[in-house]
Parts: C-alpha cells; structure tokens; sequence
C-alpha cells in the first residue's frame, strides 16, 4: 500500500485534535503554526502524489479498513487518488495552507481560545473536504460530504454571540441537509440496484447494465440535487450569501475555493453515469445558467462587499454546472482551479479591506484605498481582472472552454453566458471602483485607520494573484497553439467528456465576442463609478435586484412561515390539547378510580367480612358447577 | 335420619353465625358467632363422618372407614379452645384500653 495516501488527511486530523483539545493552553503563534503546519505538510505529501499519478497513471485503491461488512454487502474505508482527486487535493490543501497563514493574522484579535477554536474547525475541515475527494466510494465521499457542512456551519457561525450569524449558519445547515437527503437517497437507489458503491464497481459497463434509463434519471437527478445544496444553485442558493456571516478567510476557503465546488467534483466523478442521462444533463445547465444569470443581476446592486463576492461565487458556480451540463467536464474542473485562485484572492483581499477599515464592509462607505493598500489594491485588481475573463488571465481560459462547449450544445445556452459574463465583469469593476478607487467616503476616524495590511496577509494574496494570472496556461485551448494539458491529464477519469467539434475560427468569434462585451462593461463600470462613485438608494428594477429578487422573503411566505404555522398549530393544539389530553387523561381516569376504590377500605372490619361473605355467595352461584370451577382454575393458572 | 337435616341445621347455624358476626358490635356476641360457626362445620363433619361409616360398621364393628371426618371435629375443638382463649386475652385487653368493647372503635388503621 501506497504508505502516503492516508498522511494526506492525517495531518489535518492531527492538527484538528491538538489545538481543539489543547487551545487553551497553547499560545497563538503555535496554535497558528500547527494549524498551517498540518496543512502545509498534506499539501507537500499531495504534491508528491500528484506527481506520482502524473507520471504513472491513478494510484491503486486499497482500503484501509472495512467499514461496513454486513453478508456479502462490504463498504471499505478505501482512498483513491487518482487524476481529478490529486487535482482537488492540490487545490484544498495549497489553498487551504495560503488561508491558514492568512488567517493567522486576519484572526489575531482573537481570544485565545477562539483563535484555538477558529483553527481547530479549519482544520477539521480541511480533513472532512480531504476525505470527500479521496474517498473511493460514495459512502466515504458522503462522510466528507456531511463533515464539511458540518465545518460550515461551525464556521459561519463562528462569533456565536451574534444572532443573525447563528441563524445564517442555521440556514446553511437546512438547506444542505435538503440537497443531503438526495445524495442519500441516490445512494440507497445507487445500492439497491447495483449493490456497490465503489466508484470501480459503479462505473462499469457491467453494474450499468443493471440500471434501467429511469434509473440512471433519477439517480442522477438526486445526485444533482445533493450537488445542488452544497454548490449553491437555485433552488438552494440562498443559503450561500448568508453563510458571509463567518470571518472572511472562513468564507475564502468554504464558501468559495472548496466545499462549494463539492458539488462540481461528485458530478465529475460520476460523468459516466451523467452522460447516459441527457434529461438530467439538460436540467443541470439550465439551472447552471440559470444561477449565474440570477446571482450575476443580484451582484450589481449589492453594497456588502462580502456579499457582491458572494453572489459573484453562486454565479461561476453556475457557469461550472453549466459546464457539467453541456458535457464539458474538464471545463467545469479547470474553471474550479481558476475560480478557486480568484474567488480566494478576491475573498482574501475583500478581508484585508474589511480588516484595514476596522470591519466595514459597506463599498459606499470605502473608495480611494488604492493609495492607502498597494498590494490589496493590486492583487485585488488582478482577481477582478481574471473573474471578468480578460485574457490571458486564468479566468479567461476556462469560462472560454465552457461557454464553447455550451456553444457546441445550444447558441442561446452560449449567449446567456455570455450575457453572465458581461455582468460579471461590470460588477466586479463597480465594487473594484467604488472601493479602491476616487476618495475616501468613510468617517475620519476610518481613515486614520487605514493601514496595508500585515506581511501574514499580503504574501498569500500575491500567491494567489500570480496563480491567478499564470493558472490558465494547463488549459489553453488548441485554436490557441495550447495543449490543453488539463484535458489530457483528466482524460482518463473524465471518460465520458465531449469535445466540442467547433472550427477554431468558430472559436476565435466566440472568444471575441465574450472578450469584447465583458470588456465593454468592465470598462463602462470603471469609468461611470471612478466617476461618481457614490452609490444612490436603488430605484424600481434596482430595488428589487438590491433586494435580491425577494427570494428568501419567497421563500419565508411560501416554506417558512407556513412551516412554522403548521408548527404552532402542532404545538398549541395537537400537543396541547390531543397528546397531553390522552396522557394527562389517563392520569385523571386512574386517579377519580382510585378515590372511588379507597371507599371501600372502610377500616371497618365488619364490612371486610361482609364483602368476604358477599363475594363467596357469588362465587358459589357462579360457579355451582364443579366442571366451570375446574375451568375456572385452568385458566387462571 | 335423613342427611339432609343435618346439612340444612348447619347451613342454618352457619348463617345465624355470619349474620351475628356481620350485624352485631358486641364484641363478645361476634366472638360467640363465630365459635357458632365452627360448630356448625363440626355438626357437618360429624354427620357426613356418620353416614359414610354406617354400612362399614355394619358389616364389620372394627371399621375405620370415614372416621377422618371425626378426627378433624377433634382437632377443630382443641384449636378453638386455644383461639378461644387467645380471644377473650384480646377481649379482656381491648375492654381495659377502651373501656368498651365496642368493635367499632376498632378503626384506627382506617385513612
């Protein structure tokens, strides 16, 4: 056995245990040090194996121990790291490892023991979305599954003394335990019919020979439905810019680089299955670009500017599901890679803005930090720059190949994204302007305040921003002169992807034309919010995008509040007067029985002997018989 | 004599013995009922005793044949000689504590 594998998630176990049982006792720049110690190490042991499976082929599966053995039904704790796993790896824990630096310093305000706390469910983390990816069956994948939502709502709801930051994390739970009950139950279909969970198992000619069309639907359907919980897409979504209640990295690392893009990995590793189902692929790229059209419209008039990253997120989560979608596979995973690059840049630069403002987080109350900020100014432009899909940033390259294959797919799919990208492009200028560039609208006091923020912050943001300049270049297209090294690496695991058969000067237009609309835009936000960058209140159409379409107050009058009449009314009438009437009758009953029973314990010992008399005369007319009697006996002993 | 007679004495005596013990407050009346009681019974055993005897002693005078039935009237007297005795102990007890002997004082085990 491979002696390597198991480290990969050992060490984010080892660091979750030390500074969650210990965080009282260790100071900060050890818990800090374990922490990103712990994901440093997998991250070192993730290359080695990336390199290991680039240059041999996947790694065997082997199972560490059999988790479930019940008859001839085995579910074994079994890794497997293959092509698309060891990609994910090197993404979670590279990452991961640049979040926990950043955050050793974002987080230093902290108590001590939050700090432990705080570092401890990062880890935990870290661990659980480790297990997701490397998991070798679908079981193990869901106790990864399980594990990080569980991270998220510890996470999200990490200052427990805010209300609304526990009700946001209360959210993001249910509504990842509905998509949950859909990976669940795919599963159950998933064993039923085929009896093995084992991706090996599953995706062969031989296990789907065993499943009908309507299965392969449904199963996938639910599948989608799971991936659609956790990766933020309409019905679900709603969750995700509530869930910017955590502290910013929190939001970097979860909400943006890793858990979301859960549902992205367990689509891609079930592609084989996928293909065979064209009604759920159809489904999936129309709520994927149904998502990013929605969440890119409620973007241009947020003024949280965690919240613009936020919806921005929902967005290129759509753009990947349309991706899944139309069949390209490789394409929504490279657009993973580069989103996680920009959107971590983008979240870590939005908390060096927040940190250096003393936690304001409103763009109408920011601007002109440019001079205060260089290097948040520039890594962040560079993240804007790469999201919009300016070539040759590494934005560019993979919304590209999506939206090519969409093109393949269906024109309209092709125009609507790049409608999306349009507006993704001039909202992200507009936050760009209004908070780095003009004057500063703060109060004085912020301003005093503004500082460039620690080197435990800048570094990672330059990282991430050469990533997010460089990470495009494993994805270039042919029509470009490229090789696509990314396609060819994934060929193996992504068997089943379709190659959009598009003439490349086809592709040169396509790639004009998004190139040239999302320019227009980017450039037509920086020159009317450099401008005039204060933000008026938002009128008609505007009000209700700054309102967010009025989703969630849909989603209260026709789910919650319902809900929670059908819960009062279980509570004050079913249990008050049906369930405690029965139980407190009973008690009633035995009582009122009672008090008529005492009456006879006269304590008169002549009524005794009367009842003794009486009862015999009775039992002698009953039972004159002697045959009733013997009877009588029979039965009673 | 028919056995019949005897039954319906006994079950006549028996019940004037009920009927006192239930009826009367005197404890020395209850006592006597039931001592009433159990002679009634002996008055049965004695007499069932008899009858199953009669044919074997005809036959042979040194037949022991239903003789049981008098051997508990026997025993039955010389238990209620004792329990006669235990009982006027208690009678005789209660009257100094009480100064009655009235059995309906006797209620204290009563709520």
């Amino acid at each position: 056995m491979n002696n390597l594998v198991y480290l990969i998630p050992l060490f984010p176990l080892a660091g979750f245990l030390i500074n969650g049982l210990f965080r009282k006792s260790l100071n900060k720049p050890l818990i800090g040090i374990i922490g990103s110690g712990a994901i440093l190490a997998s991250f070192v042991v993730s290359l080695v194996l990336f390199f290991q499976v680039k240059s041999n082929g996947a790694l065997p599966v082997e199972a560490l121990f059999s988790f479930i053995n019940v008859h001839d039904f085995k579910i074994d704790f079994a890794f497997q790291v293959d092509q698309l796993s060891s990609i994910f790896l090197l993404i979670i824990t590279g990452i991961g490892f640049l979040i926990h630096v950043y955050s050793t310093s974002y987080m230093h305000d902290e108590p001590t023991e939050h700090f432990g706390r705080y570092f401890a469910y990062l880890n935990l983390f870290v661990f659980s979305m480790l297990l997701l990816v490397m998991g070798a069956n679908f079981v193990i994948m869901f106790i990864g599954w399980e594990g990080v939502g569980l991270c998220s709502y510890l996470l999200i709801g990490f200052w427990f003394k805010n209300n609304n930051y526990n009700y946001a994390a209360k959210k993001a739970f249910v509504m990842n335990r509905i998509g949950d009950l859909g990976f669940l139950l795919a599963v159950f279909w998933l064993l039923a019919k085929v009896g093995t969970v084992n991706y090996h198992d599953v995706f062969t000619a031989e296990s789907l020979a065993k499943l009908t069309p309507t299965d392969i639907t449904a199963i996938t359907l639910l599948l989608f439905v799971g991936a659609a919980g956790k990766s933020a897409q309409i019905p679900l979504y709603t969750w995700l810019p509530d869930a910017m209640a955590g502290p910013t990295p929190v939001s970097a690392l979860i909400h943006a680089a890793t858990m979301v893009t859960a549902g992205i990995y367990m689509i891609a590793r079930s592609n084989v299955l996928y293909s065979l189902a064209h009604v759920t692929q159809n489904v999936i790229a129309i709520i994927g670009i149904a998502t990013a059209l929605l969440a890119a419209t409620i973007a241009l008039k947020q003024n949280d500017i965690k919240k613009v990253l936020a919806y921005s997120t929902v967005s290129q989560l759509g753009y990947m599901f349309l991706g899944l979608g139309v069949g390209a596979y490789t394409g929504a995973v490279f657009h993973v890679m580069t989103h996680a690059f920009f959107k971590a840049l983008l979240f870590l630069g939005a908390g060096s803005v927040i940190h250096a403002a003393g936690g304001e987080q409103d763009i109408r109350k920011m601007g002109g930090l440019k001079k205060y900020m260089p290097y948040t100014h520039l890594t962040f432009l560079v993240g804007c720059i790469a999201i919009a899909g300016m070539p040759p940033f590494s934005g560019f390259f993979s919304k590209d190949e999506i939206l090519a294959a969409a093109y393949a797919r269906s024109p309209i799919l092709w125009g609507l994204g790049v409608l999306g990208a349009a507006m993704t492009a001039f909202y992200m200028f507009r936050l760009y302007a209004t908070t780095f560039l003009g004057s500063f609208r703060g109060t004085h006091d912020q301003e005093h305040h503004l500082h460039e923020s620690p080197a435990a912050m800048t570094i990672p943001l330059v990282v991430l921003a050469f990533l997010s300049v460089i990470g495009g270049a494993v994805g270039v297209p042919e029509a470009l002169h490229g090789h696509h090294e990314l396609h060819h690496f994934l060929s193996p695991v992504l068997t089943t992807e379709v190659a959009p058969e598009l003439g490349h000067s086809t592709e040169y237009g396509l790639m004009a034309v998004s190139v040239v609309l999302a320019l227009a835009a980017l450039l037509f936000a920086l020159n009317k919010f450099s401008k005039k960058p204060e933000l008026g209140e938002p009128t008609g159409f505007g009000k209700v995008l700054a309102n967010k379409w009025y989703i969630d107050e849909l989603y209260d009058a026709v789910i919650v509040n319902p809900l929670l009449k059908f819960a009062d009314f279980l509570k004050n009438v079913v249990e008050k007067s049906g369930i405690d009437g029965i139980v407190n009758g009973v008690g009633r009953f035995v009582q009122y029985l009672s008090r008529q029973l005492r009456l006879l314990q006269s304590g008169q010992v002549g009524n005794y002997i009367l009842f003794m008399v009486l009862s015999i005369v009775v039992l002698f007319l009953v039972f004159w018989n002697q045959a009733i009697i013997l009877q009588f006996l029979q039965k009673v002993f | 004599m028919p056995i019949q007679y005897y039954i319906a004495l006994s079950v006549c005596l028996f019940c004037i013995g009920i009927v006192g013990v239930l009826t009367r407050r005197n404890v020395i009346i209850i006592f006597m009922c039931i001592e009433l009681m159990l002679n009634s019974v002996n008055l049965l055993l004695v007499a069932f005793s008899k009858m199953y005897n009669a044919p074997a002693f005809a036959a042979n005078p040194a037949s022991t044949v239903g003789i049981d039935g008098q051997l508990f009237v026997f025993f039955i007297m010389v238990v209620a000689a004792a329990e006669v005795s235990v009982g006027l102990a208690i009678i005789v007890m209660m009257y100094r504590n009480t100064h009655s002997i009235d059995v309906n004082f006797l209620n204290r085990l009563k709520n």
